[in-house]
C-alpha cells in the first residue's frame, strides 16, 4: 500500500498485542489519499492493511463481517467524501446501507468500537495519518476481538 | 357460507380469478389452501389462527401456472403485494385481493392502486408483543445482546424456513446458495448462523412488511423476526416509511437522499 518510506513505529513498549486493522478503501479518493500519506513522509503505525475498491458503493457489509471473521481486530471503511464520488452516487448509497448497518451490529451485540467509518479525500494525506492511528490506538486498548474471532472456531476441537 | 366464502365462490364462477389463495382448517391449525372451483370456496377461513404471508405464493412459477389469483389478505399480506409491485415482481392488475381484518367486512380490491389506497388507512406497525420485546433488547447493554442472540441462534439449524416464509425473499439465487466464493458458512455453526441472520436482517431492511411470519415458522422458536423488524424500524427511523425518496413504496436501500444524517462517519 501507498509508497511511504517511513519506518514503521516501534512497538509500544511493554505491549506485546498488536492489533490488526484491515482498511477497505475507494480507489479515488481514500487510496489516493494513503498514497499521498506516504509520499509526504507522514508517519502513521503499521498495523492497517489496506484493500481497494473501485467506490464505497462495493464494500459488501459481508466483507466486513468476513474481515471480522479472519482475525481483523479493527476495521475502517472509508471513501470519497459526499458530492465526491467518482461514480457521483456511490458513496450516498453506501452511507445509508452503513446507517443501517451499524443499527443491525449493535442491536445483534457486535462492537461498534472496532468499526470506524471515515471520509478521506485524495486531498487528505495528513487525515489519513491521523485515523490510522486513532483507530489503532482504539483497538490496540480494547484488546483482540476474541468474541467474534472465538465464534470462527466455535465447536472445532 | 360466510361473507368471504360467498365473496370467492363469487370471483370463481365469474372466472374473474381462477384460484383464491386462502387458509383452510388443518389438523392442529390453519393451513394454506388454494381453491380452484366455486364448489370448494366453502372452505376458507379467516380467524386469529391465519398467520401465514400468502403473499408468499404469488411470484412462484407454479402459482403463476394456475392463473389470476385472488390473495384473501390480511394488512401484512396487502403491504407484501404492494411492496412486491414496487419491485417489479407483480404487476398492477395481475393479483386480486380480498381484504380481511378479523371480525371486520370483506373488500375485494382488484389492483394494487386499489390495495394501496386501503391501506392508507391501516396502522402500519408490529405486533404489540414484539414491540415491548424490541423495547426489551434495546434497553440491553451491547455485550447481553451478544449474550442473547448467541443463546437463541445456537439452536438454528439452518433450515432456512423464515427464509422461505417470507414474501420478500424471492430471488432465485440466494446469497445463501453461492459458494464461490462461499460467503456465509452452511453448516449450523456459531459464525454462519450470525452471519445468516444479519444478511437477512440487511436484505429485508427497508422492505421488510412486519408479518412476523419469519419467526412464527422457526420450527425452534427462535424470534428470528425481531431481527427483521429492528432493521425496517431502523430504516423508518433514519429515512422516513420506505426511505421516503418519493410518495411511492421504493426499496430503501437502493436509493438515498442527499440530506441522509449521521453522526459516526469521521
Amino acid at each position: 500500500m501507498g509508497t511511504s518510506v517511513t519506518t514503521p513505529t516501534p512497538l509500544k513498549e511493554g505491549s506485546t498485542f498488536e492489533p490488526k486493522i484491515t482498511a477497505f478503501v475507494c480507489n479515488w479518493c481514500t487510496y489516493a489519499g494513503a498514497d499521498l500519506t506516504g509520499t509526504s513522509r507522514i508517519r502513521y503505525q503499521p498495523n492497517v492493511r489496506v484493500i481497494r475498491f473501485p467506490c464505497t458503493g462495493r464494500i459488501d457489509f459481508m466483507l466486513i463481517l468476513k474481515a471480522f471473521a479472519h482475525g481483523s481486530d479493527g476495521v475502517i471503511v472509508s471513501g470519497c467524501h459526499p458530492n465526491d464520488c467518482h461514480y457521483t452516487t456511490g458513496n450516498y448509497l453506501a452511507r445509508r446501507r452503513w446507517i443501517v448497518f451499524r443499527d443491525v451490529l449493535e442491536f445483534t451485540g457486535i462492537d461498534l468500537r472496532r468499526l470506524t467509518f471515515a471520509w478521506v479525500s485524495a486531498a487528505e494525506g495528513a487525515k489519513w495519518a491521523e485515523l490510522v492511528d486513532e483507530v489503532t490506538d482504539r483497538v490496540r486498548a480494547l484488546g483482540p476481538y476474541r468474541e467474534y474471532q472465538a465464534l470462527a472456531s466455535a465447536g472445532i476441537e | 357460507m360466510d361473507e368471504l366464502q360467498e365473496k370467492a365462490k363469487q370471483l370463481l364462477e365469474a372466472g374473474t380469478v381462477q384460484v383464491v389463495i386462502g387458509h383452510a382448517a388443518g389438523r392442529g391449525g390453519r393451513r394454506p389452501v388454494f381453491v380452484r372451483s366455486p364448489a370448494q370456496a366453502g372452505k376458507l377461513v379467516h380467524d386469529d389462527g391465519c398467520w401465514q404471508n400468502l403473499a408468499t405464493y404469488l411470484g412462484k412459477p407454479e402459482v403463476r401456472k394456475l392463473g389470476r389469483a385472488a390473495v384473501v389478505a390480511s394488512p401484512p399480506v396487502l403491504r407484501a403485494m404492494v411492496q412486491l409491485g414496487a419491485e417489479r415482481q407483480l404487476g398492477n392488475d395481475e393479483v386480486m385481493a380480498l381484504a380481511v381484518v378479523t371480525g371486520g367486512p370483506v373488500r375485494t380490491l382488484a389492483t394494487l392502486a386499489a390495495i394501496e389506497g386501503h391501506l392508507a388507512s391501516l396502522p402500519d406497525e408490529p405486533p404489540a408483543a414484539d414491540r415491548t420485546e424490541l423495547g426489551r433488547l434495546a434497553a440491553m447493554t451491547v455485550p447481553e445482546r451478544r449474550a442473547f442472540w448467541a443463546e437463541q441462534l445456537d439452536r438454528c439449524v439452518r433450515c432456512y424456513a423464515c427464509r422461505a416464509s417470507c414474501p420478500m425473499c424471492y430471488c432465485e439465487r440466494c446469497t445463501m446458495e453461492c459458494n464461490r466464493p462461499q460467503w456465509v458458512p452452511v453448516a449450523s455453526h456459531a459464525l454462519g448462523n450470525l452471519e445468516y441472520h444479519i444478511v437477512r436482517a440487511m436484505h429485508l431492511a427497508g422492505r421488510c412488511v412486519q408479518c412476523g411470519t419469519c419467526g412464527k415458522s422457526c420450527p425452534l422458536g427462535i424470534p428470528v423476526h425481531l431481527l427483521t423488524l429492528f432493521a425496517e424500524r431502523s430504516v423508518q427511523q433514519h429515512f422516513g416509511q420506505g426511505g421516503k425518496a418519493s410518495g411511492k413504496p421504493v426499496f430503501a436501500m437502493s436509493t438515498f437522499r442527499p440530506e441522509d444524517s449521521e453522526t459516526f462517519i469521521r
